[in-house]
């Protein structure tokens, strides 16, 4: 029982720093950098992968025995574009303005790749409580990235906080930075954002090294065809290697690619 | 047709799809390191846009708005997109095999890939006409091009140079990606001076 919970708990904890999707996986960096313009932009887009990924990742790890292995991907596809429906219908009728300012993001929730990734590296491997333990888990690192990305574009670039204009820098007495809300602005606080999780993660990595994981494909991600799928792995192992990889295996495969 | 130009050219310039709209971030990223490979997954992305963006709007403006399933908007358009990647993958193999030895490789990565998904959407966002959206679509695809190209350019300058320790890697192509962008801002009055 004990070892169940740590390892639940290891569940959870995983996704907000070691394993942040955002931040160390790179998953998911479209929206990432387009709707942190404010706080509250990142707390309702956080929150909506988060419905997403949970209840996805629920469905999937139900459905682990019946899907057969050809068409998991678009299976898992479709069943991630009904959640997302739903979640658009919701934010059409009870949170208009959101909407309005999540805009084309939220179908895009779609193709996140976060959502596929943890559907088939964990949800199709894994019964269903901890399925949601590492559906909120790595949805809680997504939302914890994405508001303080908005906080930080929030504060810089507008000079206020979830809406609230903060002194000095708020009321004109030093300029805020305009750029930092326009698009290079994400670009470039993501940037850093990243360069102080490599640091904090290597920090932790020397205090507990049987802890330090794979750092080539972060150790969510090691099938490589799911991976290359969204493209992001080969930030971390080289586009070239992959794509020499799968065209070996296509040529081995002579023509039914699964 | 000056209505024509104007879709074309903001979707290449001035709403670039990487640089400002942040839609295909990943690619952008993940395969930007060299020419040859940004060359053939941008030709792909143009291509499945046009195509998909060619079957998605008579989908959604014969088939699903009149009949009242405007709803079904994500989910269709991303299995239409997906079975599309797979025909046109088939497609190409049996028919111009040598098509499909340099671009087919990049299919099956752009199923995921929010630019092709995105425009799609933006296309009925935007209500444009089919003719609109096919120009959007190729404008869209050029701007995902052009950017990869630049930043393909840029990065292999980043590669000689004497970074930061903690900024080396991912860290410093964001930051260079952040000094593309701020250079495309310079497009922004250009269609009021071309076309205003």
């Amino acid at each position: 029982m004990a070892t169940k919970k740590m390892s639940l708990r290891h569940e959870f904890t995983k996704g907000l720093v070691k394993e942040n999707p955002v931040l160390r996986l790179m998953l998911g960096v479209c929206p990432t950098l387009a709707v942190t313009t404010t706080a509250k932009n990142g707390i309702g887009m956080g929150l909506a992968a988060t419905f997403v990924l949970v209840s996805s990742n629920i469905v999937i790890s139900l459905l682990r025995p019946v899907i057969p292995e050809k068409v998991r991907i678009p299976a898992f596809i479709t069943v991630i574009a009904s959640f997302v429906t739903i979640v658009q219908m919701l934010m059409q009728a009870y949170l208009p303005d959101l909407n309005e300012s999540l805009g084309i993001f939220i179908p895009l929730i779609t193709v996140n790749c976060i959502i596929l990734a943890r559907a088939e590296m964990f949800a199709s491997k894994n019964k269903v409580l901890p399925s949601i333990v590492d559906g909120l888990g790595m949805g809680a690192g997504y939302s914890a990235t994405l508001v303080l990305m908005g906080a930080i574009r929030e504060i810089m670039g507008n000079g206020s906080i979830m809406d609230f204009k903060l002194p000095l820098i708020g009321t004109g007495t030093i300029e805020p930075m305009l750029i930092m809300i326009l698009p290079p602005g994400g670009f470039f606080v993501f940037g850093i954002l990243i360069a102080l999780a490599q640091k904090l993660s290597e920090h932790m990595d020397k205090k507990n090294p049987d802890a330090a994981i794979d750092d080539s494909c972060a150790g969510a991600i090691n099938d490589k065809t799911a991976c290359l799928l969204c493209g992001a792995c080969s930030l971390h192992q080289g586009m070239d290697e992959a794509v020499d990889e799968m065209r070996e295996k296509q040529d081995k495969d002579g023509g039914d690619r699964s | 047709m000056k209505e024509m130009l104007i879709i074309l050219f903001s979707a290449i310039l001035v709403d670039n799809f990487v640089l400002s709209r942040f839609l295909g971030i990943c690619p952008f990223l993940g395969v930007s390191k060299n020419l040859k490979t940004a060359m053939g997954m941008s030709f792909a992305v143009l291509f499945v846009m046009v195509v998909a963006s060619a079957i998605t709007w008579p989908v959604f403006n014969l088939l699903l708005f009149p009949n009242g399933l405007a709803y079904l908007q994500t989910v269709i358009f991303i299995l239409v997109i997906a079975s599309l990647v797979q025909i046109i993958e088939t497609v190409l193999r049996k028919a111009i095999p040598s098509l499909y030895r340099s671009l087919g490789i990049y299919l099956p990565l752009i199923t995921t890939n929010c630019a092709i998904l995105g425009a799609a959407i933006l296309n009925i966002d935007q209500q444009y006409s089919f003719p609109e959206a096919i120009v959007n679509s190729i404008g869209a695809g050029a701007g995902f091009m052009l950017a990869l190209f630049i930043f393909a350019g840029v990065r292999s300058k980043v590669d000689h140079a004497d970074v930061p320790k903690f900024m080396k890697g991912m860290p410093i192509t964001l930051v260079s990606a952040a000094l593309v962008a701020i250079s495309f801002f310079g497009f922004k009055g250009l269609i009021e001076k071309l076309f205003g």
